[in-house]
């Protein structure tokens, strides 16, 4: 399959998932929209292709997606809410492991640095996990098996004041249940 | 502790009530209750620019054996820490009386003070009497006086009332010496971390855990009698709005809904919680819970992070960070759900949040970003001018004294989380030292009533 087509799919869910203020945060990838389209070889629609796409790809790339969901953290830009394209197949790998096992359940916890105020910080990591479940939504999970949390700037993994350390707090972790 | 002189009576009886109910209380969470050691201690950073001389003179006895405290040690350490007084120290003292009919006025001009405060504890059965009198020194007049019957045990709490008196005498502002601080502790590193809610008296003295968690706790807020708290708790895996009852120690869950449940600001009548819920998708608004009946009204509707409420003085407003336009800014709106649109209130800078208003109605305190450093700072209501109080870098949590000339607050110093204090109008500061944990978000209790 391409995965071109596959990413290009992703760039676009990833955008039309973050919320509030939006830049263009993918161009590379939403430049190559119309070549991707015009070079698959099946010619339905877009977005038939793409959820196709998503799961027959799934199937062939099992051993590599099964590595891939084995990473349980998410990390964000300041203030920002959107998930970044490099995570495209860590999420897919998520999602297939969730849609293929009606019976497992994830927990997502969102978290944000120390920086700007505490409740206001609640907000931004629960923004985030919602980000990162709609996607997995979008990508065959279902509703019910995904919850989400906020702890804001309450639980960090890095106690320093860099920005080393804040790019290590702003963060969703993905806990199974 | 009752007075035995017709003057300042007016806060006395239920107040207390209040402090026996605590006392009781306090007596009763023994358990969860670390030992009393001073977590905090007040260390005056910048005092006003002439603080006022007064001397403090040793209280004298009448009873067996040693006095049950230092009185006048309690109220010279009071007054000192306030950055507004200026103590002599006991050995430059010419003469310690213990009567106003035993002052020789010269004694105390010739070291320039300009108050000077006398008083003596008597043993009276199974209680103690406590006598003070203030005189202005070049007036040769009595300024305050007053006679308070005690129990030994509230021997400091009685001290504090004291220097609340002789604070309000000389500068026309009330004291806050007799108020508490509530806050919360973190110590340790994950996986082993321990939150602590606590609440201590206003010097840092009588520290007592009311909760203590290895899940975060957090945003306390004070019921507008000073006998209940509500915070946030993650105990369950998830956060939750408490309200538990000092007195008793007894809690309930008073929000604890699918996904947020945050940011609890009690009303001024005590009968409803401003917080912030969020909906299916995540989106964060600001709600009142009517506590009485469970009764749920939905003031913000934007798919914005609205959360933060504080009231007005008046309680008909609700104001709130938003980051509806972009960055997060405070607004306001109808405290009754009857306004759709909130109306912006401040204006200066790309990031103001986290507001709440002084209890006489008359300023905002706000977290400013003030060129990329995190910093505590007042808006005047009426004229709009914001004016910044702090000088950190993660300044946080601002929280207005019940007499509102005076702010306590968080932030960051050597890596850990610290108190601060600031005068409103930014001339006194102070730091609360203490050890070795990180404390964080302040809140000042109401006047005990």
């Amino acid at each position: 399959m391409n995965k071109r087509l596959i990413l290009t799919v992703l760039a676009t869910a990833f955008v039309a998932a973050g919320c509030g203020p939006k830049r263009a945060t993918l161009p590379e990838y939403e430049d190559t929209s119309t070549e991707v389209s015009g070079s698959g070889s099946d010619s339905s629609s877009g977005s038939g292709m793409a959820d196709s796409s998503i799961r027959s790809r799934g199937f062939e790339e099992d051993s590599v997606a099964t590595d891939t969901a084995d990473a349980l953290i998410i990390y964000f830009e300041y203030d920002r809410a959107e998930v970044r394209p490099e995570y495209a197949d860590l999420l897919a790998a998520h999602a297939r492991r969730l849609s293929g096992n009606s019976g497992l359940r994830l927990r997502l916890e969102g978290h944000a640095d120390e920086r700007g105020s505490r409740e206001y910080n609640i907000g931004l990591g629960e923004r985030r996990a919602q980000a990162v479940r709609r996607l997995l939504l979008i990508q065959g999970a279902s509703a019910g098996q995904i919850s989400t949390v906020s702890y804001g700037e309450e639980r960090p993994v890095a106690f320093g004041s860099t920005e080393s350390d804040y790019e290590k707090n702003r963060r969703v972790e993905l806990s199974y249940r | 502790m009752r007075h035995l002189s017709e003057k300042s009576q007016k806060n006395s009886s239920s107040s207390v009530a209040f402090w026996r109910q605590w006392l009781v209380f306090a007596g009763l969470v023994l358990t969860l209750a670390a030992p009393a050691r001073a977590e905090l201690v007040i260390e005056i950073t910048r005092g006003a620019v002439k603080p006022i001389p007064i001397a403090i003179v040793p209280f004298g006895w009448a009873g067996p054996g040693n006095a049950p405290g230092d009185a006048a040690g309690v109220i010279r350490s009071d007054l000192f820490g306030s950055g507004r007084f200026d103590p002599l120290a006991n050995e430059d003292m010419l003469e310690r009386p213990a009567r106003g009919v035993d002052i020789d006025f010269d004694n105390w001009r010739l070291v320039a003070v300009d108050y000077v405060l006398v008083g003596r504890l008597e043993q009276i059965g199974d209680e103690l009497a406590l006598t003070y009198q203030l005189f202005d020194v070049y007036g040769a007049r009595q300024v305050v006086a007053d006679s308070l019957v005690l129990e030994p045990r509230e021997l400091r709490l009685a001290s504090h009332r004291v220097a609340d008196a002789v604070f309000e005498a000389i500068t026309g502002v009330k004291g806050v010496f007799a108020t508490r601080v509530a806050y919360i502790s973190v110590s340790g590193r994950p996986p082993e971390r321990t939150y602590r809610l606590i609440v201590a008296d206003a010097d840092g003295n009588n520290e007592y855990v009311l909760l203590e968690s290895a899940q975060p706790i957090m945003s306390p807020s004070w019921s507008p009698d000073g006998r209940q708290l509500a915070y946030v708790s993650f105990e369950s895996g998830r956060a939750a709005v408490y309200v538990q009852t000092l007195r008793t120690g007894s809690r309930r869950a008073v929000s604890d809904r699918p996904g947020v449940n945050n940011a609890p600001a009690w009303s001024p009548d005590g009968r409803q919680l401003a917080l912030t819920l969020s909906d299916a998708e995540g989106n964060l608004d600001v709600h009142v819970l009517t506590l009485l009946g469970n009764r749920l009204v939905r003031l913000t509707e934007r798919r914005s992070i609205d959360t933060e409420p504080t009231w007005s003085a008046d309680g008909r407003h609700v104001y709130f960070t938003s980051d509806r336009g972009g960055a997060p800014q405070v607004y306001r709106i109808a405290a009754d759900g009857s306004e759709d649109a909130p109306e912006r209130v401040t204006f200066e800078g790309n990031y103001n949040a986290r507001p709440r208003v002084s209890p006489d109605g008359r300023y905002l305190a706000v977290v400013h970003d003030d060129r990329g450093r995190f910093r505590v700072a007042v808006q005047d209501l009426e004229s709009g001018a914001l004016q910044v109080l702090s000088d950190g870098a993660l300044d946080e949590s601002p929280a207005f004294a019940p007499n509102s000339a005076q702010l306590i607050y968080a932030t960051r110093r050597e890596g850990r989380g610290v108190l601060e204090t600031v005068s409103t109008d930014g001339l006194i500061s102070g730091r609360v030292k203490s050890v070795g944990n990180d404390v964080r978000e302040p809140v000042w209790s109401p006047y005990a009533r």
